[in-house]
C-alpha cells in the first residue's frame, strides 16, 4: 500500500484539490454534540475534524432516504429513475466504522439481484477517511470496525502536526498526484508517531462488547423477560433504525400524478421497530408485541446476517444508543443477555 | 470507491423493473376470488419466463402498488402467467376493477419453489386449504403434467362452502381423472347439493389408503389452521418433518432479499422460502 505523510497545514490545498472529483462533502457542527453531512463551502475550520458521528450516517449518499426507483405511464410502463445517481461527490471525513458499514451494505445490495442504485452511487462516490478517537459511546472494536485497511481511496491519520496519508485505489493515486508537492515520504518518525497512534487509540475504549458465542447465547436467551421489559420502553419511534449505518430495510409505495396516467414509485427507509413491519393481509401479525420487534432487530444484526456474511450487522458506532429517546441501550441489553451486570 | 463484491451494472436489468404484461382473461372463481391469465407483452420473454412449481411474482398495479401473488400456472406451460387473487386490500381491490385487456406490471419468478428434483419417484399427497390451492395448483399440474415421474398423486381440497372451491371447472374432471386421487370436502354444506365430503379437510385422510410416509412428500398450502391439523396428522402417520412441505406468508416488499420485510429469524421468505420443510420451520422462530 503507498503510504505519504502531508503537513496539515496544506489541508485547505487538500480539499480544494479533491474539488477537481466533484462535490465534496464533511462533517460540520451541528449542535453541542451532533454534526452533520454538508457540502463543502471552502471553510476548512468549518470541518468538524473531531466529530465521531454525524446524525445521520453517510449511507444517506448511497442509500437514499426517499428515492423514486420509477417513472410511470399507462401506456410505457415502469422506466428506471436515477436522481442523482450519476453525481460525483466526495466523502471526507468518514471514519473506518463508516466504510465497513458500507461493506456490510454491499453484502446485501449484491447477490444474484443487483440494487443498481446503490451501486450506481457506490461507483460514483469517492471515499476519503479520516481517523478518530472514541468517545464512550463507541464500541466498533469490539465489532471488528475499528481499522481498514482497504475500503477507502484516501484515508489520513491524524499524527499531530502531519496527516498519514493511505492510499487505497487508484482513484485515490490520482488525487495525490494531482499536487505532488504537498506530500512527503514517510519516515521513521512517522512509523514511530503511527505506532503511538494506534495504541493511544487502542486505549481509549471505554466500552466493550464480548461477542464470542453471542449467537448462541442469545438463542437461549430467546424468552428472557428483558425483551418485553424493553420492549415496553421503547416508543417505536424508530430513530434507532434510521441513523444505524447498517440498517437496510425499506418500504415501498407508488404514487399517482393529478394527470391520473403518470406517478412514481418509491422506495423509503423503514424501521422492523414500527408496528406494520411485518403486518399481512387479514390483519396478522407475524411479530405482535414491541418486545418481539425489538428482538428481531437485535437477533438480526448479531444472529442472521453473522450466518450470512460472516460479521454482524454493526459496526459499533454507537448511534443508536445516543438516539434512542427511551435511552435503551443496545450494547448493555447484549451485555445483559450475556449474563453480565448491568444497568439495562 | 467500487466495493469488493463483483456487480454488474447493467440499467437495462434492474431486478426492481415490472414488465408490462396484459390481462388476457379473467374467470371469477369464488366470493371475492377471480383468475387472472396474464401475457408479458415482450413475446420472447413471454416464453423464455422459466418457473418452479410454488413460486410467486410481485404484481404490479400501475398508480396503485405491488404485492406478491403465487404462481398458479405449472412450469410445463409457458406463455401464459395464471394467477389466483382474492380481493383483500388496495392493490388486489384496483386489480379487480380492471377489465380484460387491461396492463399491469409483473416481475419474477421469484422464491424457491418446491423442491420437484427431489420429489420426483415418490408419492405427492398435496393438501390444501382454501386459497392455498393457489400455489398448489401449480405443482398438481406439474406432476399430471409429467404423470410417469411420479407415483401415486394424491390431493385433497378443503374450502368453507361449495360456493368456495376454486378451480370449479377443473375439479369436475379432476376427480374423475385415473391417474389422481382426487378428494374434496366443505367444511358445511348450506346448499344441500354439495355430492362430495362434508367434513374439514383433515375428515379426507380417511379416504387415502396405504399412505407409505417413507415414499411420501406432503406438501400443504393454507391458512394456519390446516396447518395445525394436518401436520399433526402426518406426525402421527410417522411422517419425518423434512418430508412436509408448507408455504409461508409473510410482508413482502422487494422480494428478492433487500427489504428485510419478510425475515423469519435468519431466513428471507422471499429467497430461502416461500417453500419450507416442516423442519426448518420449527427451528425458525416466529415461523408459525
Ligand atoms: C409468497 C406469497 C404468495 C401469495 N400468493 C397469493 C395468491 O396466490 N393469491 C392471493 O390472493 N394472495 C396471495 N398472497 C397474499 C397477497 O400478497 C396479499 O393479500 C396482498 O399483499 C394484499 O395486497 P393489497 O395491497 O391488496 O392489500 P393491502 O392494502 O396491503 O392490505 C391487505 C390487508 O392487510 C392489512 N393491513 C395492511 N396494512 C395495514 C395497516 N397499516 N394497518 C392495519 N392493517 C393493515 C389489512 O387487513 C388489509 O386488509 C401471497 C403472499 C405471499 C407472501
Ligand atoms: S446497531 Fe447501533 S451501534 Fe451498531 S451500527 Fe447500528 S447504530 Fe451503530
Ligand atoms: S430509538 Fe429507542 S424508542 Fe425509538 S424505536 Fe429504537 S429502541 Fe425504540
Ligand atoms: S420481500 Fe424484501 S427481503 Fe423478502
Amino acid at each position: 500500500m503507498k503510504s505519504l505523510r502531508m503537513a496539515k497545514r496544506h489541508l485547505p490545498k487538500f480539499l480544494e484539490s479533491l474539488g477537481k472529483w466533484g462535490k465534496v462533502y464533511v462533517p460540520v457542527k451541528l449542535g453541542k454534540n451532533s454534526y452533520r453531512w454538508e457540502e463543502f463551502d471552502g471553510e476548512v475550520d468549518n470541518i468538524a475534524l473531531d466529530a465521531l458521528r454525524t446524525v445521520i450516517p453517510a449511507k444517506k449518499f448511497f442509500y437514499k432516504p426517499r428515492e423514486v426507483m420509477f417513472e410511470y405511464d399507462k401506456t410505457n410502463g415502469y422506466t428506471q429513475a436515477c436522481a442523482e445517481c450519476e453525481e460525483d461527490v466526495i466523502l471526507f471525513g468518514i471514519h473506518s466504522c463508516g466504510i465497513h458499514s458500507l461493506e456490510t451494505l454491499d453484502n446485501i445490495f449484491a447477490g444474484k439481484y443487483v440494487d443498481n442504485y446503490y451501486f450506481t452511487r457506490r461507483k460514483n462516490i469517492t471515499i476519503v477517511g479520516t481517523s478518530c478517537m472514541p468517545d464512550k459511546h463507541c464500541f466498533c472494536k469490539s465489532m471488528g470496525a475499528d481499522t481498514v485497511d482497504e475500503g477507502y481511496d484516501i484515508f489520513l491519520t491524524d499524527l499531530g502536526d502531519d496527516f498519514l496519508i493511505g492510499v487505497g485505489s487508484s482513484k485515490g493515486d490520482d488525487i495525490v498526484n494531482d499536487n505532488p508537492d504537498i506530500y512527503e515520504e514517510v519516515d521513521e518518525s512517522t512509523t514511530k508517531r503511527y505506532l503511538e497512534f494506534r495504541n493511544k487509540r487502542d486505549e481509549s475504549f471505554e466500552l466493550v462488547l464480548d461477542t464470542s458465542d453471542l449467537p448462541t447465547i442469545l438463542d437461549f436467551q430467546y424468552d428472557n423477560p428483558l425483551w418485553d421489559e424493553l420492549g415496553e420502553r421503547c416508543l417505536a419511534c424508530g430513530s434507532c433504525s434510521m441513523v444505524c449505518p447498517t440498517c437496510y430495510c425499506y418500504n415501498v409505495d407508488d404514487t399517482i400524478n393529478l394527470d391520473s396516467e403518470t406517478g412514481e414509485r418509491w422506495r423509503e427507509w423503514d424501521c422492523c421497530l414500527f408496528r406494520d413491519h411485518a403486518l399481512v393481509a387479514g390483519g396478522h401479525n407475524f411479530r405482535e408485541n414491541q418486545g418481539g420487534r425489538l428482538k428481531h432487530r437485535y437477533l438480526h444484526k448479531q444472529q442472521a446476517y453473522l450466518g450470512d456474511f460472516g460479521r454482524t450487522a454493526c459496526v459499533g458506532c454507537g448511534r443508536c444508543i445516543v438516539a434512542c429517546p427511551a435511552n435503551i441501550d443496545y450494547v448493555e441489553c447484549l451485555k445483559a443477555m450475556r449474563g453480565e451486570m448491568t444497568s439495562a | 470507491m467500487l466495493s469488493k463484491q463483483t456487480v454488474k451494472l447493467d440499467p437495462a436489468n434492474n431486478p426492481y423493473k415490472p414488465r408490462l404484461a396484459r390481462i388476457v382473461s379473467i374467470k371469477p372463481q369464488a366470493p371475492d376470488h377471480k383468475l387472472f391469465q396474464l401475457r408479458f407483452e415482450d413475446r420472447d420473454y413471454a416464453e423464455s419466463f422459466c418457473t418452479r412449481p410454488g413460486q410467486f411474482a410481485e404484481l404490479s398495479i400501475i398508480g396503485v402498488g405491488e404485492c406478491p401473488i403465487s404462481i398458479s400456472s405449472p412450469p410445463t406451460r409457458k406463455g401464459i402467467v395464471e394467477m389466483c387473487v382474492r380481493r383483500t386490500g388496495r392493490v388486489t381491490n384496483a386489480l379487480f376493477d380492471l377489465p380484460t385487456n387491461s396492463m399491469v406490471g409483473l416481475r419474477g419468478p421469484y422464491g424457491n419453489g418446491y423442491p420437484v428434483e427431489d420429489m420426483e419417484g415418490n408419492d405427492l399427497l398435496m393438501i390444501a386449504g382454501g386459497l392455498g390451492m393457489a400455489p398448489l395448483r401449480s405443482l398438481l399440474w406439474y406432476a399430471l403434467d409429467n404423470r410417469a415421474r411420479f407415483n401415486r398423486v394424491i390431493l385433497l381440497y378443503g374450502t368453507r362452502s361449495p360456493e368456495d372451491l376454486l378451480f370449479r371447472e377443473e375439479f369436475d374432471d379432476l376427480i374423475t381423472r385415473a391417474d389422481l386421487e382426487c378428494h374434496v370436502t366443505v367444511d358445511k354444506d348450506p346448499t344441500g347439493n354439495w355430492p362430495y365430503n362434508v367434513g374439514v379437510v383433515t375428515s379426507l385422510f380417511d379416504k387415502v389408503d396405504n399412505l407409505n410416509p417413507d415414499t411420501t412428500y406432503a406438501a400443504i398450502c393454507g391458512p394456519p389452521v390446516v396447518y395445525k391439523f394436518v401436520i399433526d396428522q402426518l406426525l402421527k402417520l410417522n411422517f419425518s418433518k423434512g418430508r412436509i412441505l408448507m408455504s409461508l406468508e409473510r410482508m413482502m416488499k422487494c422480494g428478492i432479499g433487500k427489504c428485510l420485510h419478510c425475515s423469519i429469524g435468519h431466513k428471507y421468505t422471499c429467497l430461502d422460502g416461500p417453500i419450507f420443510t416442516y423442519w426448518d420451520a420449527i427451528n425458525l422462530r416466529e415461523s408459525i
